[in-house]
């Protein structure tokens, strides 16, 4: 890109000006304006508003919603079983992710090409039915328990279902092709050169995958990663359709406080505290690391 | 781990993506008056159930022309960006690239709640435009990565011998511009209504009280159990998300083939 974005416009010998960039990009500017950056900055008063009752509020500058957020435990195991979550789905995507990348990335298969198709297939099934077809393969009377109780082997179905686990498997599900795609778009660009010249030097397969393979990809594991931490920590519908009413996470207070509480001044504070928080994770991914590759497994 | 092993991983892996896809697609055939196992026959009438009962209808007919308006106004907003964020110079520049993309990774929920309080803060009502506009939103950051991949493999030379030979702009953009622009325009659209049809996290905080969209209402129906009928619908969706996708990408590969 960067060659292509250097060389200025030419029609006809004229280096046009950049008024007409400007003129381009209008459109998509006046929407992210109105649409993202004044409700950022919406939410942030909001988070100073007084609660009066339930709908109604009182401009203010007040700290209570911040104070009340910042002493009450409830919220901050809220935030405690987010980051678990999020951490462990994160985890289990990436080891199990990177295997599928590697064979995509290396298979001398004729039809890559379909490989790649049933890759990027799930994308296109919504979130919602990836989600809830979980209840059928861990509900009581779901696939598995169907199946070991008419085996035999249980007398009585497994609670599976409405647990951590599940909310862990639904996100798994929806997040593991993320991963696999952001593996494989580095694993890709690997010149295969490197690998061969470590084999000649005496490496075996794995000291050539280890030392040569692993470190060259981990921008993408890096990129994967990331991707999968924002998405699991800032939900609130797996848990809500998975979990049971233990796994509340930090997507879930904002809802509820928003929407059956409809308390907006606590709501507008804690999305406050998730952007801060996911914010910050993205920033650092930022400087130690660069945003760029993340944005490469869109293309 | 060989290679065998890793082959045989990956088919698990594989298998794992589209195993609960799959019995989603299975139950929907159920004959059983429950929405889960044991399997009893093969039946069609949760599809016709679905297609006579008319909260669902609607709720398809409301998916339908969002994800079309968000579509073709994103992709056009996006196509401009794009085209200037590649084509032009300009002080600022990797500020606003930065800006457009930024959606990407801000949650759902925070965005949803921001567009939220400000229908509240201007005392206006949820009402089907805000949501149109919050799925432009949402889709735009998508379609700006596409296109812009897209739009850095046109080279110009194509544009400039065409002005070289006489052709005024508006002629080179219709001939030359904007056919190759084409496959860049195809994908956004794609994506962008793939994105709007899907969404559910923020659209749960955007949608006027009573308007449900596909996902909002399957969300809705979850709540009370498992009907057969939201395996139905659910079978219903997939075909449309990933059969249109299939379907164009197919027809382009023909027409690329068919061309001399």
């Amino acid at each position: 890109m960067a060659e292509a974005t250097a060389q200025p416009i030419s029609f006809g010998g004229k280096t046009s000006v950049p008024s007409k960039a400007w003129q381009l990009l209008a459109p998509a500017l006046i929407t992210l304006f109105f649409l993202l950056v004044i409700p950022m900055l919406i939410i942030f008063v909001y988070s100073f508003y007084l609660f009066v009752d339930v709908g109604v509020d009182k401009p203010a500058f007040q700290f209570g919603n911040w104070i009340e957020f910042f002493t009450d435990g409830y919220y901050h195991g809220a935030i405690w079983t987010t980051f678990r979550i999020a951490i462990t789905a994160t985890v289990v995507c990436a080891v199990v992710g990177y295997i599928p990348a590697y064979f995509i990335a290396t298979t001398t298969f004729r039809h890559k090409w379909l490989l790649m198709l049933l890759l990027i297939l799930p994308f296109w099934v919504s979130f919602i039915i990836r989600t809830f077809s979980w209840i059928h393969v861990l509900g009581n009377q779901g696939f598995i328990n169907a199946t070991l109780l008419s085996i035999g082997i249980i007398d009585e179905p497994i609670k599976m279902l409405y647990t951590e686990g599940a909310v862990i498997m639904g996100m798994i599900h929806f997040l593991l092709p993320y991963m696999v795609l952001n593996i494989y778009v580095s694993l890709e660009g690997i010149d295969r050169n490197l690998v061969s010249a470590a084999r000649t030097l005496g490496a075996t397969s794995w000291q050539a995958f280890r030392e040569v393979t692993l470190p060259l990809s981990l921008p993408g594991l890096a990129a994967g990663s990331l991707l999968c931490f924002v998405l699991s920590a800032g939900t609130f519908v797996t848990p809500q359709i998975l979990g049971g009413p233990r796994d509340f996470m930090f997507g879930n207070l904002i809802f509820d406080s928003l929407m059956d509480e409809l308390n907006w001044p606590m709501g507008a504070t804690l999305s406050c505290v998730m952007l801060i928080m996911l914010g910050s994770i993205v920033l650092i991914y930022n400087r130690i690391m660069g945003l760029s590759q993340v944005y490469k497994s869109f293309r | 781990m060989g290679n065998a092993g890793i082959r045989a991983f990956t088919t698990l892996v594989y298998l794992f993506m589209f195993a609960p896809i799959a019995v989603v697609v299975l139950l929907s055939f159920n004959s059983a008056q429950f929405g889960s196992f044991p399997i009893e026959g093969f039946s069609l009438k949760w599809f016709e159930e679905l297609f006579n009962n008319a909260a669902i209808v609607r709720a398809f007919q409301t998916s339908l022309w969002l994800a079309i308006v968000t579509a073709i106004v994103s992709t056009t907003f996006g196509i401009l960006a794009s085209i200037a964020l590649v084509r032009y110079d300009f002080p600022g520049k990797s500020w606003i690239n930065t800006l457009l993309v930024a959606p990407v990774l801000i949650p759902e929920t925070v965005l949803g709640v921001g567009l939220l309080l400000f229908m509240l803060w201007l005392s206006q009502p949820r009402s089907l435009p805000v949501l149109m506009l919050g799925h432009i939103l949402i889709s735009l950051p998508y379609v700006v990565l596409v296109v812009q991949a897209r739009l850095v493999g046109i080279r110009r030379v194509y544009e400039e011998a065409a002005l070289s030979l006489g052709a005024n702009r508006i002629q080179t953009f219709f001939a030359i511009t904007f056919p190759l622009l084409m496959p860049a325009i195809f994908a956004g659209l794609l994506f962008a209504f793939t994105i709007s049809f899907d969404n559910i996290t923020a659209t749960i905080f955007w949608r006027p009280p009573g308007t449900e969209t596909v996902p909002t209402q399957i969300y809705g129906m979850l709540r009370n159990s498992i009907s057969p009928e939201i395996n139905a619908l659910g079978t219903v969706m997939i075909v449309i998300t990933v059969g249109i996708p299939l379907l164009a990408g197919a027809l382009a590969r023909y027409f690329a083939r068919a061309k001399p």
